[in-house]
C-alpha cells in the first residue's frame, strides 16, 4: 500500500507545497529534507512519533519558525512564511492544541476576537448573523452562540477554534491534534467537522496520534520519522505497516507487545 | 450544506436548537435571571440587597441618612473616590491591580496646589499637569510590567510609598495648601448643583435613549432572522428608568439638588461602559483578562492593552484627587492617604467586578462607590470613632471579596466562568 515517493494522483497542482525543507534548532535538525504536498479538498494526516518533526513541520507552515533551507510554493508561487501574519494573509489558517480560546466571552466574541466588525461601534448583529451561517454550513451543534465558552464541552470548543479559523476564508487549515482530549462521541463529532471543512474545498493537515481517528478521515498519510520523511500511505494501509513506519523498525515495541498478547492467547487455549 | 435534523426549521436563527429553553415573554426573562443567579452570575444583585439592608439599618438608627440634603452631601463624597474606582475597575479587567490610586491622587492635589496657588499657573494647564504626571505613571508601571516582568502588585507598592513621598516633598514644610474658596473649581467641588429643570430633563434622557436603541437594535436583530426584545418590554423599561430617575431628581430636588461632581462621575461612567462593552478596544481587555495567550494569538496588542489599563487607571486616579482636592478646598498631606486607596479597589469589587480577571463593568464603580459611602457616611451620623468605621468597612470589603469568590466557583461548576 506504501507509496513512497510517488506524487498524488490529481492533475491540479497542489494548493501548498514544501521541497526539501530543513530545519536546525542549534547542532539538532529537528527537520532534515522535508517534502509535503497539500491539495484543495483533501485530508492530509502528518504522523510521526514523539520528536519526529510534526509540530515544527506545522509551525513552519503557521509561519511561527522560518525554515532553514528549502521551499515552500502556495499556489505555485514561491513565498516566504515570514511570521504568523503573514501565513494567514496568505490563507494558512491554524488551529493550535491548546485551543486559545477565552473562556469569559461568548461564541461570538472568540470567533470574532481580533477581527471585529466596526471596531469603535461593535457590529453584534452582522457578527451574530456570521457566527450562526459559519456554525451551520459546518453542522455545528451549539445551543446558544451568546453563552460563554466555559459552558460548552470540548468538542463544542472546537468546533469553535475551527469556525473561528474558517471565518478569514482560508485556503489550508492545520489542526494540531483536534481530537487530543475528547471523549468518543465529541471524537466522531470533530472527525465529522473535519470532513465537512474538507468538502468546502480546503487543504487539511491534521497531526494525530490515534492511528484510528487518522484512517477514518485522512485521504492520505504522510509518516515523518526523526525529522525526515519516511513514507506515504493511503488510508487502507495496515496498522502494522504504518507503526513500522513510524517507529522505523519491523521489530518495535508495538509489533512486540502485539507478540506477546498472541503468546500468552496461544498459551492458554492450547 | 445539510442541516441538522434537531434544527427546528423556520425558527429564528438563534432559537433553533432544540436544547434550548424558551426565555421569551416577561416570565421567562424572571426564570432566565433566576438560573443565572443560581449558577453564580450574580452581576449587580449583591449589591441592590446590600444597599436595601444598609439603607434599612442606618435609616431606624438615624432617621436624617435618607434625608435629601445627606444624600446631596453623600453624592458629592462618592464622586471623587467614584472616578478613582473607576480605573481600578480598568486594570481589574485585565487582570492587574493598581495598590497606589491612592498616593497618584494625593500627589495630583498636591500638584494641583503648588502649581496653581503657589507658582501662579493657570488652574487648568496645573489640572492637565497633574493629569498627564498619572499618565506617566500608569504608562511606567505598564513598561515594568511588560519589558521586565514584575507584578504590578509590586510595582505599585513601590508607587504607593515612592509617590506618598513625593506629595509630601512637593508639599514641603507647611503640609497643606488652601485653594482659593471663589474659583470654579472648588465652587464645582463643593457648591454646584443642576438647576431643577435641567436635573429632570436629563433624567428623562436614557429612558428615551435606552427606547430608541433598544427598538433599532430589535428592528435590525428580526431583519437579520434574529431573536428580538418585543417592544412593550422595552417600553416598560424605558417608563420604569424614567419614574425611577425622575423621582430620585425629584427628592434631591427637595434640598441642593443633583450636583454637576456627580453628573461628571456619572457621564465618564457611562462612556467608560461604551468603550468596555461596544468597542474592540473593550473586548480585548476582557479577552486578555479572560486568557491573556488566547488573546495574544489573537493578534491583539497585549502589551498596549496593559498600557491603556494602568495609563487609564492613574490618570482617573489623578482626576479623582484633584476633584477631592476641590471638594476639600485644600491640597494637604493627608490627601489621597488612609482609606482613599482601599475604598477605590472595595468599591469596585464590591459593584461586582472580579478580582480574577476578565469580567466587570463600568457601572459596578457607580454602584460600590455608592455602597462605600453609604456606610461610611451613616456611620459619621451615628458619631462612630474612625476606629469602628474602618473594622465595619473592612468586614464589609471582606463579605464582597468572598461573594466573588464564591461566585466565581459557583459559576466554574455551572460552566459559566
Amino acid at each position: 500500500m506504501a507509496i513512497p515517493d510517488a506524487p498524488p494522483t490529481t492533475s491540479r497542482p497542489p494548493v501548498l507545497s514544501l521541497r526539501g525543507i530543513s530545519k536546525n534548532f542549534g547542532a539538532v535538525s529537528a527537520l532534515t529534507d522535508v517534502d509535503l504536498d497539500i491539495n484543495a479538498g483533501e485530508i492530509v494526516a502528518l504522523v510521526g512519533d514523539n520528536g519526529a518533526g510534526k509540530s515544527t513541520l506545522v509551525k513552519i507552515l503557521a509561519g511561527a519558525h522560518m525554515p532553514s533551507s528549502g521551499s515552500i510554493t502556495f499556489d505555485g508561487q514561491p513565498v516566504t512564511l515570514a511570521n504568523p501574519a503573514a501565513a494567514l494573509k496568505l490563507g494558512i489558517a491554524t488551529v493550535f492544541q491548546d485551543l486559545a480560546l477565552c473562556e469569559n466571552l461568548d461564541v461570538v466574541a472568540n470567533i470574532f476576537l481580533g477581527r471585529e466588525l466596526h471596531p469603535l461601534r461593535l457590529d453584534e448583529v452582522s457578527m451574530e448573523v456570521r457566527a450562526w451561517t459559519l456554525l451551520n454550513e459546518l453542522s455545528a451543534r451549539i445551543p446558544s452562540v451568546r453563552e460563554p465558552v466555559a459552558s460548552l464541552s470540548g468538542g463544542q470548543r472546537q468546533t469553535v477554534a475551527i469556525a473561528r479559523s474558517l471565518l478569514m476564508e482560508p485556503r489550508v487549515i492545520l489542526l494540531d491534534e483536534p481530537t487530543a482530549a475528547l471523549g468518543v462521541a465529541q471524537t466522531a463529532e470533530v472527525l465529522n467537522l473535519i470532513e465537512r471543512v474538507r468538502d468546502r474545498g480546503l487543504g487539511v493537515v491534521m497531526i494525530s496520534h490515534n492511528m484510528e481517528d487518522v484512517r477514518a478521515v485522512a485521504d492520505r498519510i504522510v509518516v515523518l520519522r526523526l525529522g525526515r520523511n519516511n513514507g506515504i500511505f493511503l488510508p487502507g494501509a495496515s496498522n502494522q505497516e504504518l507503526v513500522t513506519a513510524i517507529t522505523g523498525a519491523d521489530d518495535n515495541a508495538v509489533s512486540r507487545r502485539g507478540r506477546r498478547t498472541a503468546e500468552k492467547a496461544q498459551g492458554e487455549q492450547p | 450544506m445539510t442541516t441538522a435534523s434537531d434544527r427546528n426549521p423556520g425558527a429564528l436563527l438563534d432559537r433553533s436548537d432544540e436544547r434550548l429553553k424558551d426565555r421569551s415573554g416577561a416570565k421567562g426573562a424572571i426564570r432566565g435571571f433566576l438560573d443565572r443567579v443560581r449558577s453564580g452570575d450574580l452581576g449587580s444583585l449583591p449589591v441592590v440587597v446590600g444597599l436595601v439592608l444598609i439603607c434599612t439599618i442606618f435609616q431606624t438608627l438615624n432617621p436624617v441618612f435618607l434625608s435629601p440634603n445627606n444624600l446631596v452631601n453623600l453624592l458629592f463624597d462618592c464622586s471623587t473616590v467614584g472616578i478613582i474606582s473607576l480605573g481600578i475597575v480598568c486594570v481589574l479587567m485585565v487582570g492587574e491591580i493598581d495598590l497606589s490610586v491612592g498616593s497618584v491622587s494625593g500627589l495630583a492635589s498636591a500638584l494641583l496646589g503648588v502649581l496653581w496657588v503657589q507658582w501662579g499657573w493657570p488652574v487648568a494647564l496645573a489640572m492637565l499637569a497633574a493629569m498627564g504626571v498619572g499618565f506617566v505613571t500608569g504608562c511606567v508601571y505598564a513598561l515594568l510590567l511588560n519589558r521586565l516582568g514584575m507584578p504590578s502588585f509590586v510595582s505599585t507598592l513601590a508607587g504607593l510609598l515612592a509617590f506618598l513621598g513625593l506629595q509630601l516633598y512637593i508639599l514641603g514644610p507647611t503640609g497643606s495648601i488652601n485653594l482659593p474658596y471663589d474659583s470654579p473649581l472648588v465652587n464645582f467641588g463643593q457648591l454646584l448643583v443642576m438647576p431643577h429643570w435641567v436635573s429632570h430633563a436629563l433624567a428623562v434622557v436614557p429612558g428615551v435613549l435606552a427606547l430608541a436603541l433598544g427598538y433599532r437594535k430589535a428592528q435590525r436583530r428580526q431583519a437579520a432572522g434574529l431573536s428580538s426584545r418585543s417592544l412593550g418590554g422595552l417600553l416598560l423599561q424605558a417608563v420604569a428608568i424614567t419614574v425611577a430617575l425622575e423621582l430620585v431628581a425629584y427628592y434631591l430636588n427637595l434640598s441642593r439638588g443633583v450636583p454637576w461632581m456627580f453628573a461628571l462621575f456619572v457621564g465618564l461612567v457611562v462612556a467608560m461602559n461604551y468603550a468596555l462593552k461596544r468597542t474592540q478596544w473593550g473586548r480585548s481587555m476582557t479577552a486578555v483578562g479572560g486568557n491573556r495567550e488566547a488573546a495574544r494569538r489573537a493578534g491583539i496588542n497585549v502589551r498596549l492593552i496593559y498600557a491603556s489599563a494602568f495609563a487609564l487607571c492613574a490618570t482617573l486616579a489623578a482626576t479623582g484627587g484633584l476633584l477631592s482636592a476641590a471638594r476639600l478646598a485644600t491640597a494637604s498631606q493627608q490627601a489621597g492617604t488612609g482609606d482613599v486607596n482601599l475604598n477605590a479597589i472595595a468599591a469596585a469589587v464590591i459593584g461586582g467586578t472580579s478580582l480574577f480577571g476578565g469580567r466587570g463593568s463600568a457601572y459596578s464603580a457607580l454602584l460600590g462607590i455608592i455602597v462605600i459611602q453609604s456606610i461610611a457616611s451613616g456611620l459619621t451620623l451615628l458619631d462612630l470613632s474612625s476606629s469602628l468605621r474602618y473594622m465595619i468597612t473592612g468586614c464589609v470589603l471582606a463579605i464582597a471579596v468572598i461573594v466573588d469568590s464564591l461566585a466565581r466557583r459557583s459559576r466554574v461548576s455551572h460552566g459559566r466562568a
